[in-house]
């Protein structure tokens, strides 16, 4: 989904310090909030009119809630979304009807995202129905020739979502959201729940639509491959924050921060050689509990290269050494050429490391 | 998902109506596997027996020329005043005063099964709007309602319904709308719990961020979600209701006498079971007849609508 390089860049998505919190261990009596969980803490983003941005991280990094408050489906704790210029971080549901007809959302789960009460039919009619596009035996035509346009039977108008395989089914969620003309499709891991042989149609169903109608999507996946495949930039986020932003050439070739770097040595290679000779770095420990983020670097407990001011500073997402302002990293002590990130010690302790033996790779600080 | 020859339905739709292809909704599946299900056909056709007797009870009074209040104190009682047993003039016997017993349980089902539908109705119309609105709503509405409903099902009630037939006087209206009112709670909780769990489903997420409104979501998508548990409930509601009936009318709070129900007829019973054995039996067989058929639908119609759960295949719960 390349575009052609050097065109005037538009902002059409602008996220503005986006802090979402989920409040935990309400007091019945108290009625404060004891605890939070911070699932997105402050992230700043921009998405490009007709670009593909991908964002990837974990299970649990706050993607998906991100994709939420970026489409208003959440309301926000703190922060900003400005959509094709409007503020949009405050307006209530009724306010934001007439930006949904621009902002739509894929969901990840075809099975749950469609009522299994409702004909796909009426299912794909209701962006229509809901913002009087079209009625009747007008909206039934309008259906038909959506449904044509991703590849599903017209004539499949009547049945039930349960009638229909995993793949048709997110055609249908793709449709869905297809049927006001958006500007932007929010996808949030719109294949990860479908068969490998089955991913391959419904991403290039995405980019041909993107072709057609001139689509911008922010992409959501945990996948690398796939992110790698659909982006022309890509958004590393790691426990509610962003690692790394990087065009998607650069960011695989060579990636900054320590963290994208880790996850890069993970991805499967399909050469066995190629896989034998490359090093995964592995990190200790797991990823810290969002209820209780560390404090600084989010990362400094499990990064090889961490050292004591990642403990005390939380290092801004901005363009480090001699990267282009378009591929900021948030990490103090980016990887450099020639890093043996696999070797590496921190500098600080380590509360998750394992005493294992010397001989493993593993990313080790101190010598318990 | 049944498989089943969709070929002949969709061709026979298809040369109907060019360009449609009829699918085939968890409704019409369930009616399906309820059409097959012998347990749920005998049931049904005992409901539309007990059913025609009551619409039929009239014509029967006419052919054996007994009116439902006619007493027969010659033919139906003994020269020492107690009922007859059944006989060619009697066919299910006397009551105490003389009345036929066969006239009186038809004409009683009438008043069973209209208190059973109408009270069951109300109470599910009731039931569903506080539930969707507390659930749906939450916060401050949610807690009011979720504690009413508490409220109401801790009630004693049948120490209340005493209180108020003796305020409002026994009659068949006040019969029913107490019956609603300790009713409707029941379902109304189920309703709460049931609107909590689909409001966090992704189809209600959909349908949020294409614009929809609280009452498209509410009626739209919730709602379809919900009848499959109501139909349940109510059809397990009616025969609840039927003997909250009979027991309202064996305490004497229900409709009042002349009139023949199925609880005053086992009231006025009591003191006579021992000589006329019949007087008990007929009216609490009609009873227990249609309670049980009620039940069994409902049964059948729960495995019909959620086969997974069902006892009969086992083990593939979700």
């Amino acid at each position: 989904m390349a575009r052609p390089a050097g065109r005037p860049r538009e902002v059409l998505l602008r996220l503005d310090q986006v802090v979402k919190h989920f409040p935990v261990g309400r007091g019945v009596l108290s009625g404060r909030d004891a605890d939070a969980v911070h699932a997105v803490d402050g992230v700043s983003l921009e998405v490009y009119r007709g670009e593909t941005l991908g964002l990837v991280g974990e299970t649990g990094c706050g993607k998906s809630t991100l994709a939420r408050c970026a489409t208003r489906l959440h309301t926000l704790t703190g922060g900003r979304v400005i959509f094709d210029g409007h503020d949009i971080s405050t307006l209530s549901r009724r306010q934001l009807r007439p930006y949904r007809r621009q902002l739509q959302m894929v969901f990840q789960d075809p099975y749950g995202s469609l009522n299994p009460h409702r004909r796909v039919g009426s299912i794909i009619g209701d962006p229509l129905a809901v913002h009087g596009v079209a009625a009747g035996a007008g909206r039934r035509r309008r259906v038909q020739e959506l449904m044509e346009l991703v590849g599903l039977n017209p004539e499949h108008y009547n049945r039930y979502p349960a009638e229909f395989s995993g793949g048709q089914r997110q055609r249908v969620g793709v449709v869905r959201a297809l049927a006001l003309r958006p500007k932007l499709i929010v996808c949030d891991e719109p294949v990860s729940a479908l068969d490998v042989s089955i991913r391959a149609q419904i991403l290039n169903l995405l980019a041909d639509l993107q072709n057609e109608l001139d689509l911008t999507y922010l992409f959501i996946s945990h996948d690398l491959s796939v992110v790698r495949q659909v982006s022309d930039r890509v958004a590393v986020m790691y426990l509610g924050k962003l690692a790394e932003v990087a065009p998607v050439g650069e960011l695989y070739r060579r990636p900054r921060h320590p963290y994208v770097a880790a996850l890069l040595s993970a991805v499967p290679v399909p050469d066995p050689d190629l896989a034998d000779r490359r090093e995964r770095i592995i990190l200790a420990g797991d990823v810290p509990s969002p209820v209780h983020p560390p404090a600084g670097c989010r990362f400094h407990p499990r990064c090889p290269k961490a050292r004591p001011v990642c403990v005390e500073v939380a290092p801004p997402l901005v363009a480090r050494g001699g990267d282009g302002a378009d591929h900021p990293t948030a990490c103090h002590f980016p990887v450099e050429p020639g890093d043996d990130l696999a070797h590496a010690h921190a500098a600080i302790d380590q509360p998750d490391q394992l005493a294992a033996g010397g001989d493993l790779p593993r990313v080790a600080g101190s010598n318990r | 998902m049944t498989v089943t020859a969709p070929g002949e339905a969709a061709t026979a739709a298809a040369a109907a109506r060019p360009g449609a292809i009829q699918g085939r909704g968890p409704w019409r599946l369930a009616w399906e596997r309820l059409r097959r299900d012998p347990v749920a056909t005998a049931a049904a056709a005992t409901l539309v027996l007990i059913v025609a007797a009551a619409v039929a009870a009239p014509e029967v009074a006419h052919a054996v020329g007994h009116g439902p209040n006619d007493q027969y104190p010659d033919v139906g009682l003994t020269p020492a005043g107690l009922p007859v047993g059944p006989s060619r003039s009697f066919l299910l016997g006397t009551d105490n005063l003389g009345r036929d017993l066969l006239v009186r349980i038809l004409y009683g089902a009438r008043i069973s099964l209209l208190v059973g539908v109408v009270a069951t109705l109300l109470a599910t119309v009731a039931g569903v709007v506080v539930g969707l609105a507390a659930g749906y709503l939450g916060g401050l509405v949610d807690l009011v309602l979720a504690r009413f409903m508490d409220m109401v099902l801790s009630f004693p009630y049948l120490l209340l319904a005493i209180a108020l037939v003796s305020v409002f006087g026994a009659s068949l209206t006040i019969s029913m709308l107490v019956i609603a009112f300790f009713s409707w709670a029941a379902i109304g909780r189920v309703v709460r719990g049931q609107t909590l769990s689909i409001r966090e489903k992704e189809y209600v997420e959909a349908s949020w961020s294409v614009g929809s409104g609280s009452l498209r979501v509410m009626f739209v998508e919730i709602l379809p979600n919900l009848l499959a548990p109501v139909l349940v409930l109510a059809t397990l509601l009616v025969p609840t209701a039927i003997v909250f009936e009979a027991t309202l009318s064996f305490l004497g709070l229900g409709v009042a006498p002349p009139t023949p129900t199925w609880g005053g007829m086992l009231s006025e019973s009591l003191a006579f079971y021992q000589v006329a054995w019949w007087f008990p039996l007929f009216p609490g067989l009609a009873l227990l007849a249609t309670t049980l058929a009620f039940n069994l639908l409902g049964d059948s119609v729960r495995d019909a609508l959620d086969p997974t759960a069902g006892r009969s295949t086992g083990g593939g719960g979700r």
